[in-house]
């Protein structure tokens, strides 16, 4: 027993959970006492006895679980544990429950946890929908019904759709630019343990007083600074999200920029490698701002601050500007790292080059530096200073032409090739650009200030994240995920299934989120649990395609589950691919490379006579061959 | 390279698309009816932006569809495309045609703002208060007169909404308007509308507030402006002190508010 309580784990995490917790209320109670104030508050904000240790438990759990054990050591002048590799690699299922510093592993890990929670907030949208299909309270009181929205927005857009994406890069990136891991290898395996956390306080929100947080996912002052206990889950599980996505992305830049295999300089990069560098200049930038403004909140709610209380001096919209200054950038988050994935899928599976690459890579860094500058697009009503409306329209209609650039040079990429859509991951990635394409227009429509201030806050809004988040992102996850399945279990995945699969999520899509434009047109508001009985039929429509939708997301689930089991052996290169993750075996050696791998070429040279990508270690004897062709030339 | 492509073809079929998916979708009447002068440029707007999106799309669809029908391998054809790495003429093209088009809309919107904004001569101002969940207003002349749950304004004459939020942020919005505004605790917003058809509309709160969020309604009437006259003298209610003060107190952060650029 005392064993178990020394060594890092469940037990020893859970244990830390407690005494961080206690030591938190503690805390608490101190400090109201030293104060004079009474030591249980009775108001219905603040709640510190929970805030406090909703914050030190799960550092505690952290600690114990052995997440900071190396660092603590160094630290406090202790021999550290020599590295003995026992973290890494996974043998068996346990070795996916532990502190792994394996990149693979926690890739695994990432994607896994991830979907959980889209399959949990999945049944939220589903439970939302039903409550839609016909005018009135059918399953759900209001309030509930705010609370369930607001969680299915946070748990796809926190732990979801933004980790899914680091969990992708981190199983298949270091093995692209031929590294052994990342580069801060347990900090990337403390990014990972911090991700369930926050899934676990948005979820657990549920069980608060006063019911989940429901004031949306935007969460705007003073509805949310005014808000039940419920609102200090979302608050801190965006902390740990936060910190999770910044740490996972500073570990991506220096591993890019750092550990790519001799030759590959930046022009032979491919795409996703270059998606994830953009991505992550924008995590380290602007998520720190959402960070900084829900902590602002929860201290107007514990401490009574009165940032954004126009009462005691604050400002009202001040909380909207720094809250967009983030999440503007976000929808960029959740995108670029999926034109990443698109690339890789279309150039393979079309036998081509990518049409454009350099321009497609500055492309990338150029939606980056335009994605700051729009923010305030999301505000042309609500009531800021009004000359900053046509800036902001101005810089958000010319953030299309980049993303035009991608569509254009994807669809390059198509002529002159040898188009295979056997697989669903080539599917996934062509209807993508079709949704996308719709989404994009939606958005250029929503960036004309006059039209944005007829649709704003409608059903126009909810179709038109829907088609860029679910039409977009959520694609390019799935053409992500079985694009990668062969290398990530080592087995294939049931094509048939896959199309299954993917015809259903494609019809339910459009048939749930194209309806939605034209109701909220016509003047249907968003988040309401109720509505005017002419949209009664519209609604009743968009219910039965949102089930579809969901039920299609179960044949996925299915064909994952059991062709990880039961699927034929995957070879190493499947799809034919050129970048190095195909080049080793199925799944990849513990270490990835016996030998790093020497890059020659660009990623994409399909057809190029004598061209080759990288040199594998085994090939040395042979690695005289003539230098091939580089990108770029026409 | 595009010398091997029925380039001509392709673009007519693009033109086909588009001008069939206008046909289509230009006549529907997407926002409803209007009943303001704001509706008729906004619902242009839309018009136009739906043909050069139609356009977008359709060229988009024409070159999927041709390279899927076109390039799509042969069963067991092992082989790969031709190694074509870019184009620079059209990469240049596919960069600078969608730039003018979006400026083109930028300054199209810009204009359009700048008509529905445009103050008029003697406007008449009606105060919006709104708290959790419910809509009132307050009128000029005889001190303030004061109507919960229905607003009434006179027929082609401006009116600027000066609002006030009394607890947490609403959002006022009548669709047959076509105008929006948030209202905002602690600041004075305006919005300015011109009805220009008599009749019963509905006033919806669309910034999610709380619990009552969804039925947060109020009834908007539009009617001649003796009738309106009247309908104001026969209000027997003040606006109540503490909405006074919100409207003291309130700070107009945007004083000019108008007209988008430089007004």
């Amino acid at each position: 027993m005392t064993a178990a309580i020394k060594r890092p784990g469940w037990i020893r995490g859970a244990l830390g959970a407690v005494l961080a917790a206690a030591f938190g209320v503690g805390l608490v109670v101190v400090l109201r006492e030293i104060s004079g104030l009474p030591i249980w508050q009775t108001e219905q904000t603040g709640y510190p006895h929970v805030v406090v240790p909703l914050i030190t438990g799960p550092l505690g759990f952290l600690a114990g679980f052995g997440c900071f054990d190396y660092w603590l050591r160094w630290a406090a002048g202790m021999p550290t544990i020599p590295e003995d590799h026992s973290q890494h690699g996974a043998r068996s299922w346990r070795d996916y429950f532990r502190f792994n510093t394996d990149h693979k592993v926690i890739g695994i890990q990432y994607v896994v946890t991830t979907f959980f929670f889209f399959f949990v907030g999945g049944l939220m949208a589903m439970m939302i929908r039903a409550e839609l299909a016909q005018p009135g309270a059918q399953i759900v009181d209001a309030s509930t019904f705010n609370g369930l929205f607001s969680t299915h927005a946070v748990l796809m857009i926190f732990v979801f759709v933004i980790p899914v994406f680091a969990g992708l890069a981190n199983y298949v990136l270091p093995l692209m630019i031929g590294a052994p891991d990342m580069a801060f290898p347990r900090l990337n395996a403390l990014s990972y343990w911090m991700l369930p956390i926050a899934g676990l306080l948005f979820i657990g929100s549920f069980l608060a007083p006063g019911g989940a947080f429901d004031t949306g996912w935007t969460g705007y002052a003073p509805l949310s600074t005014g808000a039940p206990l419920g609102q200090s889950f979302f608050n801190l599980g965006v902390q740990f999200a936060g910190a999770s996505s910044i740490a996972t992305a500073l570990n991506f830049l220096v591993t890019i920029i750092t550990m790519r295999a001799p030759g590959m300089n930046f022009w032979r990069m491919p795409l996703l490698v270059w998606a994830n560098l953009s991505t992550s200049l924008l995590v380290v930038a602007a998520t720190p701002f959402i960070a900084g403004v829900q902590f602002m909140v929860l201290l107007d709610r514990a401490v009574g601050t009165q940032f954004f209380e126009f009462a005691g001096g604050g400002d009202v919209v001040s909380y909207q500007h720094i809250f967009w200054f983030y999440s503007h950038p976000a929808v960029y988050i959740m995108m670029l790292p999926g034109f990443g994935i698109i690339s890789e899928v279309i150039s393979t599976h079309a036998r081509k080059p990518i049409f454009g690459y350099r321009l497609m890579a500055l492309a990338l860094i150029g939606i980056v530096v335009l994605s700051y500058s729009v923010w305030a697009h999301h505000m042309f009503v609500a009531g800021m200073f009004s000359w900053l409306r046509v800036p902001m329209m101005i810089t958000t209609l010319l953030i299309a032409v980049p993303t035009g650039i991608k569509i254009f040079s994807w669809l390059g990429t198509l002529f002159f090739g040898k188009i295979h859509t056997y697989s669903t991951a080539m599917l996934f990635a062509l209807a993508f650009i079709v949704t996308f394409t719709i989404g994009g227009i939606s958005g250029v429509m929503l960036g004309m200030v006059p039209i944005d201030i007829h649709v704003s806050d409608t059903y126009f809004i909810v179709a038109h994240i829907h088609f860029v988040l679910f039409g977009g992102s959520v694609f390019t996850i799935f053409a992500g995920v079985y694009h990668w399945f062969p290398k990530m279990t080592g087995r294939m995945y049931d094509e048939r299934l896959g199309r299954v699969h993917f015809w259903g999520t494609l019809v339910g899509t459009w048939g749930t989120f194209v309806p939605m434009h034209w109701v909220g047109m016509d003047g249907m508001p968003r988040r309401v649990s109720d509505y005017a009985a002419q949209f009664g039929d519209w609604n009743l429509l968009i219910s039965c395609f949102a089930f579809m939708l969901g039920a299609a997301q179960l044949v996925f689930l299915y064909n994952m589950v059991v062709s990880w089991r039961y699927g034929p052996r995957a070879e190493a290169n499947p799809w034919r691919a050129k970048t190095i993750e195909w080049q080793v075996s199925s799944p990849p050696p513990i270490f990835n490379f016996d030998e790093i791998p020497r890059v020659v070429g660009g990623p994409y040279e399909f057809g190029v006579p004598g061209a080759r990508h990288a040199i594998m270690g085994g090939e040395a004897a042979e690695a005289e061959k003539p230098e091939p062709a580089t990108v770029g030339s026409t | 390279m595009l010398g091997r492509l029925p380039i001509a073809k392709m673009l007519a079929a693009t033109l086909a698309l588009t001008a069939v998916i206008s046909l289509v979708m230009v006549p529907i009447n997407w926002n409803g009816e209007g009943a303001s002068t704001a509706a008729g440029p906004i619902d242009t707007l839309l018009d136009v932006m739906i043909v050069l999106s139609a356009f977008v799309f359709s060229l988009v669809m024409v070159m999927l569809f041709y390279a899927l029908w076109k390039f799509k391998a042969k069963p067991g054809d092992e082989s790969d495309g031709e190694p074509i790495h870019g184009n620079t003429r059209l990469e240049v093209a596919w960069t600078v045609i969608p730039t003018i088009i979006v400026l083109f809309g930028a300054g199209y919107s810009w204009a359009v703002l700048n008509e529905i904004e445009d103050p008029a001569e003697n406007p008449l101002k009606v105060q919006v208060f709104s708290q959790q969940f419910a809509w009132s207003f307050g009128y000029p002349g005889k001190g303030e007169a004061w109507s919960q749950g229905e607003l009434h304004v006179p027929v082609d004459r401006q009116v600027h909404f000066k609002m006030h939020a009394l607890d947490v942020i609403h959002s006022f919005w009548v669709p047959e308007w076509r105008i929006k505004k948030d209202n905002v605790p602690g600041i004075t917003t305006t919005a300015i509308v011109t009805p220009d058809k008599e009749g019963t509309y509905q006033l919806i709160c669309t910034e999610l507030c709380g619990f009552g969020h969804a039925t947060m309604r109020a009834k908007v009437v539009v009617e001649s402006p003796v009738e309106f006259r009247k309908w104001v003298g026969g209000l027997e209610q003040k606006v109540p002190a503490p909405l006074m003060e919100a409207v003291v107190q309130d700070t107009e952060t945007d004083p000019i508010g108008l007209g988008a650029g430089g007004a």
